[in-house]
């Protein structure tokens, strides 16, 4: 039976979602082992018993933050000790800085950013998005004894099993000696606050690339005056600095749930999906009919957001008129 | 300080329409507007910026066929020194792995103290270049990064955690850096800028001069070879409003107004 490794995600004591998305998915593969390593990486295990058969902990306190060093040192030795079929992480922060360099350290083949993964006939192939998601790559691994994976965010439901697995927790010394010279964590950074908080507000207008230019933003802000709502973006807008960080929507900034998410000029990377796919309400207007956004929203509208903001706000002008 | 950027010349997709051609593992290129990759734009940035602050030099690195000299074109007009093309038909068909591998046996010639590259590709989105170069070069490097100051023989950089948080970490050089989007705002390069870099040399290598061999790149030195690419299946799909913008606009407060939305 194949043997499957997940690493623990954690940060600042809180174990992060994608461990038990990855471990419900590693129990359809095969037999789950969850490997922590952390400051207090027994008590931190603990729930983990419920949804992984076995329980690696490294305990040192050099691991109370993320270094991808100091993973790949510990992980390279205890791959070598098990020889699991295959080790997952997520494609986060944390796999996206250590999986690349574990598999080369250890000559093992990976494989990034899945959103489907198994073993066919001895082979393991994997499925993942190209082109900004526009198309799927289902591809083969290079055969090897143990396949190195990183799975993408909130792509696979967690589920405790039924009953729960009731794990054991086996500690391991830290294979660590002195210090990751090379790099050293400092201290976390927090956005400067901003005025505005998006995960408040009940209706948000969200704009995209397809505003095209900064001096668009006015009208933007109109039609969400007109609706009531508040302006949020996804990460170009940020990024390019036409609006601040606390609006941006997504895997990067806020996670939102309003009830009315209209989202203009917005393709729909999945990093952005995945900050407001639970809206109650998602209005989409795209040039693109295949832009991801419509798989996501209620209603689309296809065509230029230049061509309806004006409309539109003097339609929700009328109905706000008529009904005063 | 002596900076090499990693680049690649990529296909814009956001609003293009994209096919799968007759072979099911590629997409139709005929059409596609091609550029440097969003994540290396910024690289390239940060590298010339580098430069322009503590002087050193900048070298431009690509992969890829004659097309990819408008990139190259591109870094130098932004301000590198030097650029270099490796252009091999063997090349086709390397994953992040390959084309580390092609990547390392240039720059273990090349000095450096810092090596920045995209966080990722805007095609392949793997990822996965810039940690398995450093591993290969034996430095030590960060992903994500979104602030980097240097210092005497080490960098501060912060780099991008999930929700807006931020982690400040100390790395020594030299190192690899990947670059994410956002880190500054990459100047415009005007047309005569360009022209003025068509002048400048681009050095091109094959696979003979990486001193690789071929089963260490294409296919064969990969980790991963694509079956099938498709087109991903829609589960479920948006209600879409017909007619003038007028109509759908009026739908669209009927909407807001039958929820209480207005």
């Amino acid at each position: 039976m194949a043997k499957i490794f997940v690493l623990t995600e954690h940060r600042q004591g809180q174990i992060r979602d994608i461990t038990y998305e990855m471990l419900t998915k590693a129990r359809e593969l095969g037999e789950t082992t969850a490997l922590v390593l952390a400051k207090n990486a027994k008590e931190l295990a603990k729930p983990l018993t419920e949804y992984a058969q076995t329980i690696i902990a490294v305990e040192d306190p050099r691991l109370e933050n993320f270094n991808s060093e100091a993973y790949k040192q510990i992980l390279a030795k205890l791959v070598a000790e098990h020889k699991p079929t295959l080790v997952l992480m997520g494609h986060t922060s944390y796999g996206i800085d250590l999986a690349p360099r574990l598999a080369t350290v250890l000559n093992l083949p990976l494989a990034t950013d899945l959103i489907d993964l198994g073993f066919e006939n001895d082979a393991f192939k994997v499925t993942r998005q190209v082109y900004g998601g526009k198309v799927n790559a289902k591809a083969t691994a290079r055969k090897a004894e143990t396949y190195i994976a990183t799975i993408r965010q909130a792509t696979f439901q967690p589920k405790k099993p039924e009953p729960p697995t009731k794990g054991t927790i086996t500690e391991t010394p830290s294979p660590l000696t002195g210090d990751i010279a090379e790099k050293r964590f400092l201290q976390y950074v927090l956005p400067p606050p901003g005025g505005v908080d998006i995960t408040a507000a009940e209706k948000l207008v969200g704009i995209g690339r397809g505003i095209k230019d900064v001096a668009n933003i006015p009208q933007v802000e109109e039609l969400a005056k007109s609706i009531g709502a508040v302006l949020s973006c996804s990460r170009p807008i940020v990024d390019k600095g036409w609006l601040p960080t606390d609006r941006q929507v997504g895997t990067s900034g806020k996670t939102v749930k309003p009830k009315l998410y209209l989202a203009l000029g917005i393709s729909g990377a999945f990093q952005h999906i995945l900050g407001m796919k639970s809206s109650d309400l998602i209005i989409a207007v795209n040039k693109d009919p295949k832009a991801p956004i419509f798989n996501f929203a209620n209603y689309g509208i296809v065509e230029d957001m230049f061509k309806i903001m004006s409309p539109l706000k003097n339609k929700i002008n009328e109905v706000r008129a008529q009904k005063a | 300080m002596d900076v090499v950027v990693c680049v690649k010349h990529v296909p814009e997709t956001a609003d293009a329409e994209l096919k799968i051609d007759s072979s099911g593992k590629n997409v139709e290129k005929t059409g596609l507007v091609y550029d440097i990759n969003e994540w290396d734009d910024y690289a390239l940035e940060e590298a010339v910026r580098i430069k322009e602050k503590q002087g050193g030099t900048v070298t431009a690195v690509t992969i890829g066929g004659d097309d990819s000299d408008s990139t190259l074109r591109k870094c130098l007009a932004r301000g590198a020194d030097k650029a270099i093309r490796l252009s091999d038909p063997k090349f086709e068909g390397s994953d992040g792995f390959a084309v580390a591998k092609i990547l390392h046996s240039v720059l273990k010639t090349l000095h450096h103290d810092l090596v920045l590259v995209g966080m990722q590709a805007g095609d392949d989105g793997n990822a996965a270049v810039g940690p398995i170069l450093a591993q290969m070069l034996g430095v030590p490097h960060a992903t994500m990064v979104k602030r980097l100051e240097l210092g005497a023989g080490s960098a501060k950089v912060n780099r991008e955690l999930e929700g807006g948080l931020e982690e400040q970490l100390e790395v020594k050089l030299p190192a690899l850096f990947s670059i994410q989007t956002g880190i500054n705002e990459p100047r415009y390069v005007s047309i005569m800028g360009i022209r003025k870099a068509m002048q400048k040399e681009i050095k091109i290598m094959t696979l003979a001069d990486t001193g690789l061999a071929e089963a260490d790149v294409g296919v064969a030195g990969s980790w991963l070879t694509i079956d099938r690419l498709y087109v991903p299946p829609v589960e479920k799909q948006a209600e879409f409003l017909k007619g003038t913008p007028d109509e759908m606009a009026v739908r669209v407060a009927e909407i807001l107004k039958s929820k209480g939305l207005i």
